[in-house]
């Protein structure tokens, strides 16, 4: 590892240098593999948060309380210590900038569910892409949004990034964004019309993901061009 | 394995030791929640736990207020989880095995545990005799909760926790052994946490 | 359920130990449960990574569809509850 940037409280970015790594697809994860001194080993799976950079990527993991691997990536691992990876894995979950006829995305994240979303709307904005791309995103409190400046920065580019976030615990008195848990109603303010034929990518804790996706397939959605990817652990956001 | 992680060291208990433990485990302070499954909630009301002997005929059965009617322990033990944590001292609240077979004639030698969710285990009827094993209904002092096992659960502690199965419904006697959920998918048919039967062929 | 459904993921998690064993992608596999015949893409299926093995299941019954225990040095797989497995060969 050869740097850290803590984007939350509780979410961190690990820059990595994998020597002889062979790419990824946006949307991919990889495994971690930790082992102690004892033998006792734990695995992970986490999302790539960047597109494909040589041997550069990063990971965004967010600590979870009384996690076994969450807390020492995201704590203790240092800058110069060496992590066991296995990966790119999964070819499902993924979004090419080249890939399709240009049909309208929409990302949908709860907490953390937008690191591999980060990896797609970063991969668009380094392919130049004008694909009409909207970001929305739950998370409790301000403080806990995660690469917020960055897609507002994306979205001020004008080349077809919108972004849409909601706080569904505490937001400020100022807050233009969405109060609240996403609801139907904001749904179908958000995400394309069904006849767009775009295609929507959820991620985030498991009832998070369901709870979108069961909404959007009642405001008439089409279910193949919907992609899910669910990380147990905490809850909705 | 040459590959260690720095300053990595897993769940780990703060106080160091007191007790014993077997090779390869190490203490935790938490009740770690493992499961192949959903949790499942089945109604009191629906609930019951039946012996099934060798020619497949239930030779006892009772609803969960004739099994609490029974006579019960407190049996306080150490148990070990194949992967690898250990808690030393803990207090249950169970019927045991001994009583749920007393009057169940039988020249079975094998048992298989069954469960709701599907979950099964084997184990020689003579390790859930002779006091160690119980269906175990409370935990800590309270009711045993749901993603724990409740309303009741195996608890055969001299084995790997995988044996002491979750939402348990009854056991089955058997003439033959037959390998259940983990043990017919490479884990050790027996479970000695002592000499480290994790796997098959450990 | 909603204890459940924290510990639950799906098969996007099984890609690392399935990709360890098989050629193909099997993420990108649709699975018909040998239950209730229900389709499904392998992505979406319910996932419980909890040790002593992965066990997966179908959304649509919970029967299981596959289970799979890595040692260091052996893996063991049962696949029988998956009845037919769909698998996309070629470019995605």
């Amino acid at each position: 590892m050869v740097g850290t940037v803590d984007e939350t409280p509780a979410v961190r970015t690990l820059q990595l240098v994998v020597p002889g790594w062979p790419g990824h697809r946006p949307g991919q994860h990889l495994d971690v593999r930790l082992t102690a001194p004892d033998g006792y080993r734990a695995q992970r799976s986490y999302s790539i948060a960047t597109p494909a950079d040589g041997e550069r990527l990063d990971l965004g993991v967010e600590r979870l309380d009384g996690g076994e691997v969450s807390p020492y990536l995201n704590g203790e691992l240092r800058a110069g210590d060496q992590l066991e990876l296995r990966g790119p894995i999964g070819g499902y979950f993924v979004w090419d900038p080249a890939l399709g006829g240009g049909e309208p995305v929409l990302l949908i994240g709860g907490g953390s569910g937008v690191v591999p979303l980060m990896a797609m709307a970063r991969a668009r904005r380094l392919a130049g892409s004008n694909v009409p791309m909207r970001w929305l995103s739950s998370s409790r409190t301000l403080a806990d949004v995660v690469y917020r400046a960055e897609v507002e920065q994306l979205a001020a580019a004008g080349d077809g990034f919108e972004v849409f976030q909601a706080l569904s615990r505490d937001a400020p008195p100022d807050w233009a964004g969405h109060r609240g848990r996403i609801d139907e109603a904001r749904l179908t303010e958000v995400a394309w019309p069904p006849e767009a034929g775009g295609r929507t990518f959820i991620c985030g804790p498991t009832t998070f993901v369901e709870a979108m996706a069961r909404a959007l397939l009642k405001l008439g959605h089409d279910p193949a061009r919907i992609k899910t990817e669910r990380f147990g652990g905490t809850g909705a956001p | 394995m040459s590959f260690i992680s720095r300053g990595f060291e897993g769940r780990r208990s703060q106080q160091p030791g007191g007790g014993l433990i077997p090779p390869g485990q190490h203490l935790v302070d938490d009740f770690p929640v493992l499961s192949a499954g959903p949790t499942p909630e089945t109604e009191l009301d629906e609930w019951d736990f039946t012996i099934i002997d060798e020619s497949g005929d239930v030779a006892a059965r009772w609803t969960w207020e004739e099994f609490l009617a029974l006579p019960s322990e407190s049996p306080t033990v150490d148990i070990h989880c194949v992967t690898s944590w250990s808690k030393l001292a803990t207090s249950w609240d169970g019927v045991s095995v001994d009583t749920l077979l007393e009057d169940v004639e039988t020249s079975a030698e094998y048992v298989l545990a069954f469960c709701d969710g599907g979950y099964t285990t084997n184990l020689p009827l003579e390790d859930v005799l002779d006091g160690q094993a119980w269906v175990a209904f409370g935990y800590d002092g309270d009711e045993l909760e749901a993603e724990h096992g409740g309303p009741a659960r195996l608890l055969v502690p001299h084995l790997y926790f995988w044996k002491s199965a979750k939402w348990v419904r009854g056991l089955r006697l058997l003439d033959e052994d037959e390998p259940g959920f983990w043990e017919s998918l490479g884990y050790h048919n027996y479970g000695d946490p002592w000499r480290q039967q994790r796997y098959q062929g450990d | 359920m909603s204890q459940t459904d924290l510990r639950r993921v799906d098969g996007n998690a099984l890609g690392g130990v399935l990709g360890d064993l098989f050629a193909a992608d099997l993420t990108l596999a649709t699975t018909t449960c040998a239950g209730c015949r229900a389709q499904a893409p392998l992505a979406t299926i319910h996932v419980y990574l909890d040790a002593p093995g992965a066990v997966a299941r179908c959304p649509g019954c919970n029967a299981v569809l596959l289970r799979v225990v890595r040692h260091e040095t052996r893996a063991w797989l049962d696949l029988t509850g998956i009845k037919v497995l769909e698998i996309p060969l070629g470019p995605a």
